[in-house]
């Protein structure tokens, strides 16, 4: 039972981090329709982090709230990936980190189908529609910046240099995460042959 | 006699007559002042059976322009088909012909169908 509490709540927090960090952004895109863009990606992770939160808050019980686990929890309590909470630089970094994070959600998520939980394998499948138009966008950005300018293809490559390291972590397993169901290696494959299609 | 004049969506209002000539010289792709370029965006919602205009937006080229459109036009599920063009594709009639070419058509009302006796045979009219 722990684990799957200490489970649901790292995939809520992965999240919610990252959903944060993405509205940071609002009323600062670089362009109207951008802001827009990335606003609603903030809204949907948000979206899916109160859902994986509400579940975690039932298997607690004890009065746990989506809100108490969200916010009032104590800072090591938190069981994201540090790629998540990589504070925003610039676009390029931006929309990078998105494309890391992203095509990791979308290949977890999938897998999450073979979960024994029927409410993990629910909430993973609604929210794999929005990963997928996620990790669509974010990859574009990437190709287009790589193929842009020399500027933008500088700053892009910045960018894999300080996000790189935090990559690994996403296919390192922690103790909750075994038993799930989830093949790392195969999980790892397919995030290394997206980011090979992508570069 | 109407003069056939390329107006650009977006002559409208902003600026005096004779605009719209400046603007076929200077039709840069890239748009103005190095901005990514306009683009109208049309619509279909789930019970519409035509694309209906929406709005207009900035992208640098289609692909990017229909994922902003989908963005910032289909947040609340007004849709379930995109269509975009370039602002610049689109030609207008000129606002200043409007008095030729629209108000002859207002006292021909014997124009719209409404002046027959439908038989009651006839059903679902």
């Amino acid at each position: 039972m722990d684990q799957l509490i200490n489970y649901t709540l790292f995939l809520a927090d992965n999240a919610l981090i990252m959903g944060h960090r993405n509205s940071e952004w609002c009323g600062h895109g670089p362009i109207l329709e951008q802001d827009i863009a990335i606003s609603n990606i903030a809204l949907d992770l948000i979206g899916q982090a109160r859902n994986f939160y509400q579940y975690a808050a039932t298997l607690i019980g004890n009065n746990a709230t989506e809100d108490s686990l969200a916010y009032l929890r104590d800072v090591k309590e938190y069981k994201n990936c540090l790629l998540v909470e990589q504070p925003n630089a610039d676009w390029a970094q931006t929309v990078l980190k998105q494309f890391f994070f992203s095509t990791f959600q979308y290949y977890l998520y999938q897998q999450l189908q073979n979960n024994n939980d029927e409410q993990l394998k629910a909430i993973a499948a609604k929210a794999l529609k929005e990963v997928t138009y996620h990790v669509r966008w974010s990859s574009e950005w990437v190709i287009r910046l790589g193929d842009g300018t020399e500027e933008s293809k500088k700053r892009l490559l910045k960018a894999v240099d300080e996000l790189w390291m935090f990559t690994g972590e996403l296919f390192e397993p922690a103790s909750y995460e075994l038993n799930t169901n989830i093949d790392f290696i195969f999980l790892k494959e397919n995030w290394n042959k997206k980011n090979q299609i992508g570069f | 006699m109407i003069t056939i004049r390329k107006f650009y969506y977006g002559d409208y209002g902003e600026s005096k007559l004779g605009s719209s000539s400046d603007n076929e010289t200077s039709s840069s792709p890239s748009g103005v002042g190095g901005e990514w370029p306009l683009w109208e965006v049309f619509i279909r919602s789930k019970q519409g059976l035509d694309h209906k205009h929406a709005g207009s937006l900035h992208a640098a080229d289609a692909t990017m322009a229909i994922e902003n459109a989908r963005d910032v036009y289909t947040r609340r599920m007004e849709g379930i088909s995109i269509w975009v063009v370039e602002s610049k594709h689109i030609h207008a009639s000129n606002p200043d012909d409007a008095d030729a070419l629209y108000d002859p058509a207002n006292d021909k009302a014997y124009r719209h169908p409404t002046f027959y006796n439908l038989p009651d045979a006839v059903k679902h009219m």
